[in-house]
């Protein structure tokens, strides 16, 4: 199978997807505002929370899949490597926005504060900032095995950077609700809330398989297309 | 072992020679930290927060933005003429290259915090000879953080378009847990607290040092190989 096959397929596959993932978000929202009770404190407010905490899940997972892509890549020098890290530096930096805008209009109400400088905010703001410094690196970059090498760098510095982050607000105080799902005892959460936002998590994470795919297939062509260039080039 | 860090050394050396002969980038950031210094002094309201208030943040961002303009010139100069091509092709370790420009880029931030102190304590008015040693131990983890992760950073985006941009971009990620850190001690210092109620913050810093460091000169060959 040739490259460009190989991204046409993945192209394919990611758009059925993500097609596939979009309807069953709009079911999950039909779910969340009119099968899933409101909550008693936050009022309908309290809807955002299933879109707001699984963009969250999908973003931090989009930036540690490009950490361990970029550890993969130092190691085995396949190119796919950096293709599909770049790929899912930049899923990640499209949820992460999602999660950025979400998070404040769900503050302002509940908390009276569109911002505040808590640990998983901070962590998540600075992590989205350097994955945008990744991605404007890459594109000031001209060599594609230069590109890849310290894009796996920056990749990799990330990776080590969010536990350092978080450790540093969390010397300061915070706001942020403490976790209600992965606790060492079970979650605080009504079961008809908890099915919901578990249905959420995952049209998230398949969402995110959904963009990951076509955008790594993207890469491929865009890689093949400067390959051609500079055999022509050359030729 | 004595032989890498000899290497280093010479590297260092020579990088400190050709600095010395110019003096450019040291005077451009020492009068940059100077201005910054006395910028940040008015960036307040007098009637309501005293210059002792803002003095720990203000010296913290007068280093790291002094360090971040200096800090692209240990490998700007290796780009022309392709000198870092005639380093690579001496018989020394990758890693001494690495050791040897944090050394110099070290010694530079040195310089540049050394002249800077004394006008920061002219400036702000804060009462600091008596803390002198706490206030160099945390000047001197801090700076080492971002040095270390500057000079890693640096050897790649030298050779980008937009260097001067790109560095501050990838670096101030980077610089959060060192430098909110350094302010928190710093702060705890000048107010006169012992050392010990920002041992929590200390120990950071110290972790940071270590874990980048380590993961820094491990990366810094990758950067490289061509």
């Amino acid at each position: 199978m040739t490259q460009r096959d190989r991204a046409l397929l993945f192209a394919r596959r990611g758009t059925l997807v993500t097609a596939v993932m979009l309807v069953a978000l709009a079911g999950v929202y039909v779910r969340a505002l009119l099968f899933t009770p409101i909550e008693r404190f936050q009022g309908p407010a309290q809807k955002i929370f299933y879109v707001h905490a699984p963009a969250a899940w999908s973003a931090l997972l989009a930036f540690a899949v490009t950490g361990v892509l970029s550890i993969l890549y130092l190691w085995l020098r396949d190119r796919r490597l950096d293709l599909a890290g770049a790929a899912s530096a930049e899923v990640g930096v499209a949820f992460s926005v999602i999660m950025l805008t979400t998070g404040p209009i769900w503050g302002k109400p509940i908390w009276g504060t569109w911002w505040t400088w808590d640990a998983r905010l901070t962590s998540t703001l600075f992590i989205f900032l350097l994955f945008v410094g990744y991605i404007v690196l890459r594109g000031a970059l001209v060599d594609p095995e230069m590109r890849a090498r310290y894009s796996a760098v920056i990749g990799i510095m990330g990776l080590v950077l969010v536990p350092f982050i978080h450790f540093t607000v969390f010397l300061f105080r915070t706001l942020h609700p403490d976790p209600i799902l992965m606790k060492p005892d079970k979650p605080s959460l009504p079961g008809d809330m908890l099915l919901t936002l578990l249905m959420s998590f995952g049209v998230f994470t398949v969402l995110y398989v959904g963009f990951l795919a076509q955008r790594y297939a993207l890469g491929l062509l865009e890689d093949l297309r400067d390959e051609e260039a500079a055999g022509h080039a050359v030729s | 072992m004595g032989e890498m860090l000899r290497a280093a050394m010479a590297i260092a050396v020579k990088d400190l020679a050709v600095e010395w002969r110019t003096k450019t980038a040291l005077v451009s950031s020492l009068a940059f930290a100077v201005l910054v210094l006395a910028v940040l002094f008015f960036a307040r309201d007098p009637t309501a927060v005293s210059a002792v208030d803002v003095a720990p943040g203000a010296l913290w961002v007068t280093f790291t933005f002094a360090a971040m303009i200096g800090l692209n010139r240990a490998f700007l100069m290796e780009r022309e003429n392709r000198a870092l091509d005639g380093i690579l092709l001496a018989p020394v370790p990758r890693t001494a290259l690495f050791l040897g420009k944090v050394a110099a880029n070290l010694a530079f931030v040195a310089a540049v915090e050394v002249v800077s102190v004394p006008l920061f304590v002219l400036f702000y008015d804060v009462p600091l000879w008596d803390r002198l040693p706490a206030l160099a131990l945390v000047i001197g983890t801090a700076t080492f953080a971002f040095v270390v992760v500057g000079t890693l950073l640096s050897s790649m985006v030298v050779r980008t378009r937009f260097s001067e941009i790109m560095l501050p971009l990838l670096l101030l990620p980077f610089l959060v847990p060192p430098v909110v850190g350094a302010v928190q001690v710093t702060a705890r210092i000048l107010a006169g607290r012992p050392l010990s109620e920002a041992a929590g913050w200390l120990r950071l810093l110290l972790a940071f040092d270590i874990v980048f460091f380590a993961i820094s000169t491990l990366l810094f060959t990758a950067t490289l190989d061509e």
